[in-house]
């Protein structure tokens, strides 16, 4: 991006690119057979069968030149080379909707009309992203107003960024460079303002730009002081295998399975902790009553992803047993989504979820 | 050129054989199927149209379980089964107005025409009674909602009982607005009604119209269990 | 084959058989009804080219220099409104199909001429409410509508412009509704359905569409008025609504829309190309059904387009597998086309230059449709250029250039009078021309990563944007030089004789222009739409 030149192809910088680049090269080379094969026929037989005189032509009886045999040629040879893209772009996409395990966790939140960012280190930037060069790095993002999309070309990959959810963006970039960042959902007046620059940089240099970007601790630490802050722990237990019986324990919930009072079984992801947090009857703990107030309008989009990055970093421990998850799972694969509002393609891959690699607050 | 256009009887040149067939039909029986095929049509697009409604319905009762059973505790049942009877003795009474139109006993024919309306009207009024009762209770989405259970507690998970009474206005109010059409067409029918128009050989308006009133009242057989009973009992207590 | 008109003194006609502005406004003849059409939809289009106009001035610069942001994206949002819901979805249906559905089966109107004549003014009570939230100030949410930024955000006239859509929505389905039936029930003798021009089949599938899609775009913009005027909420999920399920009901309808727009246009193609090849065209059958293939399968495809909006992964490869298999009968088409030429006498006529322009443009149309219906490539491809370039060589490059071969085919039908061969042809390879100028660098772009809706974007883009800027003042140049002749004909132009194509269908057995009830006498079909010679009649049964 840095020079302005013009160019008729995106550089390619990440893993992924290079697949989509191969898939788009053989969907122009059966597209371009096909228009130049279509095109040849229209003008030869313009050419060839022009009309001279009053003459009617001859009726080709359509049995004499294999009628059916011709149809079902046209018919089946589109249909495999079609299935043919369907399956190489349905893998491909697979591979985009699932991050790998130990990705770099990076929260995004879009409002009109600007990307804020947030490291779970703590640093954060506007219409920013650095990220280190062959990391996977997995975004969670959300939305505070209207629809957006988080869209890198260079990446090829994009995901729309609803209000309400979390969704899920994955890449690894494989050149250093400065890359193009845009809104690609429309999402008002300055909708092609809402653009930016993603940065990737070597291992080094990302570190070096963490450690001065770094000034208010990590995301778990702000979600915890946040926590404190909003007096969810003078009721919600968080460390090991306390119980008051008022207020489920939070510690070694995240990524668990869940009962509800009405039977259900829910998964304990973000989309679940967002729910609980805001709409706190929708969802109840079995063996638990109905008095946790609404927390709308009181907590930001921003604070969510950091209560959720606080819970998330209380576990599960392992082999630690939870006293408001009996049934914990471990699924490596899709699963249905844990309820409706959540994203699948969030919600795929939530194994690489586990919280080992990642720094654990003071009070554990 | 003309090798296959041959010389048919001219309907234009033939006598008129009957006074309600326009210039354009070859005869009564075309006439006839051409309207019913056209009604049957209709009545597959208000399908789709309600069909949305319904889709919307689901999805968020999927969604949101407990404010569903939660807020359909607030619908009055009794009155919701009593308009139901009154709607479905409404269809009975307009399949008696087809049965006398088509052996044409005209006196029959406006009696039956005005006992639907008056049972139409009586389905109507009962729904406004409703409305205003929402109403009065801030059961209306939109500002000052509150949804309280019958102790005065908020429903279970308030948040979302929004929802289910935006669909719950949104299904009825469409619904209540095909009545409010079917009341006016009905009107319009008896005054024909009461000219003799209808007799055993025509009387397609009054069959078509026939067709609309059930469909209408089909939808309410839907909408009356959706939203009235269905989640009535599945409060977790 | 041309029939040689006998000179007599001027012929009575639907135009001279009734006089006055009246007669007009309240006719029910199918005939003048499409002509009201005409008018109507001719206006439209050309609101709607403007504003492509003043978007493509704009896109000169990569800065924002013409007008501001908001204004840029009122500008796209009418020009999408006016020109899908105004122009496209009625233009081949309510104008050709009203004017020929009649006189190809042997009728003598519509089976409900008074509810046609409502149609239309339905449709122009909606336009109005369109051209009213033109001059309040404008929409600015895209036409797509999408919540919770229409009902929540927007600061433009959302209600206004949705009850527009919604009444005329109406009028779609009441015309679908009454084709439906007019196909049923008013067939000549002998006409049966094997024997029906093809373009009737691509209409029959065309209004199965309108009557099953249109109720759903309709009851979505009512919640969306519901939600937006007064607060009942559906779709915001500030109101615990689900915006993703206004994406699912918009796309139900308007992915089958797409079909409402191509489907009448490949009718048109397929009349011309038969009738400049002198040819049955090749496989009748497979024609016939692919239309209604493509109105089934168009219903069930609509998640293509939302691969990254979070539905799930495997709901996306349902819809991509789909996807692909709706492709296959529109390929099927275009080999059938290319075939009926195959020893046909082929004429090069204008019409059967936008004929054979329709199959060029269509194919890539539909060939990139294959590019965004792999999951994998969507992913970089939605949202971009790149669509915006696929559905203008759809809509574009397929409905339109049906829409002006029809137009050129059927104006002898219709007026009773011969335009000028030499200005039409060279309009027509003007608008060739044009249009690939004006959209092939859009797929460049797409591929670029430029987002569609970009009101300012970055400089690298500048030169594809230019060369698509040239390439549309070239299109429009192309659509006006017709405007000229065509209506030059009218008074100076030749008369026409009943069949000056020497076509085969109905519609060329009586005058024209024909008389206000069609045919002196009903006709009576005693074999196929397409037989150009006498030897093979006998076999017919």
């Amino acid at each position: 991006m840095g020079e302005k030149s013009f160019e008729l192809f995106p550089v390619a910088a990440s893993s992924i690119a290079g697949h989509v680049d191969a898939l788009y090269a053989y969907l122009v080379l059966v597209s371009a057979f096909f228009s130049l094969l279509i095109a040849f026929c229209v003008v030869f037989f313009a050419v060839k069968y022009r009309r001279k005189g009053d003459e009617l032509p001859k009726p080709v009886d359509e049995h004499s030149i294999g009628g059916m045999v011709l149809e079902i040629v046209w018919s089946v040879i589109p249909l495999g080379l079609s299935l043919v893209m369907f399956a190489w772009g349905a893998s491909i996409f697979f591979t985009e909707s699932r991050p790998p395990a130990d990705s770099l966790e990076v929260f995004v939140t879009g409002k009109q009309w600007m990307w804020k960012i947030q490291h779970i280190e703590g640093a954060r930037e506007i219409n920013e992203l650095h990220v280190p060069v062959n990391r996977d790095i997995r975004l969670t993002l959300t939305s505070e107003d209207v629809i957006h999309d988080f869209y890198v070309p260079a990446f090829r990959t994009k995901t729309d960024v609803l209000p309400g959810r979390y969704t899920t963006e994955w890449f690894r970039p494989t050149k250093i460079g400065a890359y193009h960042l845009f809104c690609a959902e429309y999402c008002g007046t300055k909708h092609s303002g809402m653009v930016g620059t993603v940065y990737v940089m070597n291992e080094a240099d990302y570190e070096q730009w963490l450690s001065k970007g770094s000034g208010e601790g990590s995301m778990a630490e702000e979600g915890q002081s946040l926590f404190n802050q909003l007096g969810c722990g003078t009721c919600h237990p968080s460390e090991i295998n306390k119980q008051n019986g008022r207020c489920p324990n939070l510690n070694g919930l995240f990524g668990t399975t869940v009962e509800l009072n009405d039977g259900t079984k829910v998964k304990a992801d973000e989309a679940y902790i967002r729910e609980s947090v805001l709409y706190p009857q929708a969802k109840i703990v079995a063996g638990y009553d109905n008095i946790m107030p609404t927390f709308k309008g009181l907590v930001t989009e921003d604070g969510l992803l950091k209560l959720v990055e606080y819970i998330r970093s209380l576990g599960p421990a392992e082999g630690m047993p939870s006293s408001a998850t009996p049934v914990p799972t471990q699924t490596s694969g899709p699963q249905p989504p844990a309820q409706p509002t959540a994203n699948s393609r969030a919600a795929n891959g939530r194994a690489g979820a586990a919280p080992a690699n990642r720094a654990a607050p003071g009070n554990q | 050129m003309d090798s296959e256009t041959v010389v048919a009887p001219s309907a234009a040149g033939a006598p008129p054989q009957h006074g309600h067939v326009e210039h354009h039909f070859e005869d009564a029986s075309q006439q006839k199927d051409a309207a019913t095929v056209g009604m049957w049509v209709f009545l597959v697009t208000e399908v789709m149209f309600f069909g949305g409604l319904f889709l919307a319905y689901f999805a968020y009762r999927q969604a949101y379980p407990v404010a569903f059973a939660s807020a359909s505790n607030n619908t009055n049942l009794l009155i919701g089964a009593a308009n139901t009877t009154v709607l479905i003795c409404s269809s009975l009474t307009m399949a008696l107005a087809v049965h006398f139109a088509a052996i044409g006993k005209k006196n029959l024919i406006v009696l039956f025409l005005i006992l639907t309306l008056l049972l139409g009207g009586t389905f109507l009024s009962v729904k406004a009674y409703e409305y205003h009762d929402k109403w009065v209770k801030h059961e209306v989405p939109g500002y000052n909602f509150d949804c309280r259970t019958d102790t005065g507690a908020p429903c279970a998970d308030a948040a979302h009982t929004p929802l289910f009474f935006s669909l719950y206005f949104g299904m009825t109010g469409l619904h209540a607005m095909h009545m409010i059409v079917g009341v006016g067409i009905l009107l319009f029918l008896i005054t024909q009604a009461r000219k003799g128009r209808y007799t055993p050989a025509w009387h397609t308006p009054v069959e078509l119209f026939g067709l609309y009133w059930h469909f209408v009242d089909i939808v309410w057989i839907f909408l009356f269990p959706l939203l009235y009973l269905i989640d009535r009992s599945a409060m977790p207590k | 084959m041309i029939a040689a008109t006998p000179p007599t003194e001027i012929k009575k006609n639907f135009f001279n058989q009734k006089q006055g502005l009246a007669s007009w406004l309240l006719t029910y003849d199918h005939k003048r009804i499409a002509i009201l059409y005409l008018l109507g939809v001719t206006f439209f289009f050309a609101i709607g080219g403007i504003f492509a106009a003043l978007i493509r001035l704009e896109l000169a610069t990569p800065a924002g220099d013409l007008v501001d942001s908001n204004t840029y994206n009122k500008f796209f949002t009418m020009h999408g409104i006016i020109m899908v819901f105004l122009f496209l979805i009625p233009s081949i249906p309510a104008v050709f199909g009203n004017f020929l559905i009649p006189l190809m089966i042997g009728a003598k109107d519509v089976a409900f001429p008074r509810l046609n004549l409502l149609s239309w003014y339905i449709y122009m009570i909606g336009g109005l409410f369109i051209i009213t939230v033109l001059l309040m100030g404008g929409v600015d949410t895209g036409w797509t509508f999408y919540t919770p930024f229409s009902t929540s955000y927007s600061n433009g006239y959302v209600v206004a412009a949705g009850m527009g859509i919604f009444i005329a929505g109406f009028s779609s389905i009441l015309t679908g509704l009454n084709f439906i039936v007019t196909i049923h029930r008013m067939r000549a003798p002998g006409l049966t359905w094997f024997r029906l021009p093809l373009f009737i089949w691509a209409h029959y599938a065309t209004s199965m569409i309108q009557v099953l899609g249109t109720p759903v775009i309709a009851v979505t913009l009512f919640l969306l008025v519901l939600e937006r005027g007064l607060h009942i909420g559906f779709f915001d999920p500030a109101y615990g609504g689900d915006p993703v399920l206004f994406q699912h009901m918009f796309w139900f309808y308007s992915h089958p829309a797409v079909y409402i727009m191509i489907l009448p246009s490949m009718g048109v193609v397929t009349e011309i190309i038969t009738t400049f090849s002198s040819k049955k065209p090749f496989g009748y059958t497979f024609i016939a059904f692919s239309s209604v293939a493509i109105a089934v399968f168009g219903f069930i495809v609509w998640g293509h387009h939302l691969f990254v909006s979070g539905q799930s992964a495997y709901a996306g490869m349902v819809f991509s597998v789909l996807s692909y298999i709706v492709a296959i009968p529109s390929a099927i088409k275009v080999f059938n086309w290319t075939a009926t030429m195959y020893k046909g006498a082929v004429r090069l006529t204008t019409p059967m230059l936008y004929a054979l322009g329709f199959i060029g443009l269509f194919t890539i149309g539909g060939l990139t449709g294959l590019f965004l219906a792999s999951l994998g490539m969507d992913v970089h491809l939605t949202d971009t250029y790149f669509v915006v370039a696929h559905f203008h060589y759809v809509m574009v490059g397929g409905a339109i250039m049906g829409f002006l071969g029809g137009i050129h085919y059927w104006w002898p039908k219709i007026f009773g009078k011969m335009y000028n061969e030499g200005w039409s042809k060279i309009s027509a390879v003007i608008i060739f021309i044009g249009f690939n100028l004006t959209f092939f660098p859009q797929f460049l772009l797409g591929y670029m990563g430029m987002p569609r809706r970009y009101h300012v974007y970055p400089p690298e883009f500048q030169v594809l944007n230019v060369l698509s800027s040239a390439g549309a003042s070239v299109l429009a140049i192309g659509y006006l030089i017709p405007f000229c002749y065509l209506l030059y004909s009218l008074k100076y132009g030749p008369d026409a004789p009943p069949n000056p194509w020497g076509a085969t269908t109905l519609e060329w057995k009586t005058q024209s222009p024909p008389i206000t009830q069609n045919f002196e006498v009903t006709p009576v079909v005693t074999q196929e739409a397409y037989t150009y010679t006498t030897e093979e009649v006998v076999h017919v049964g």
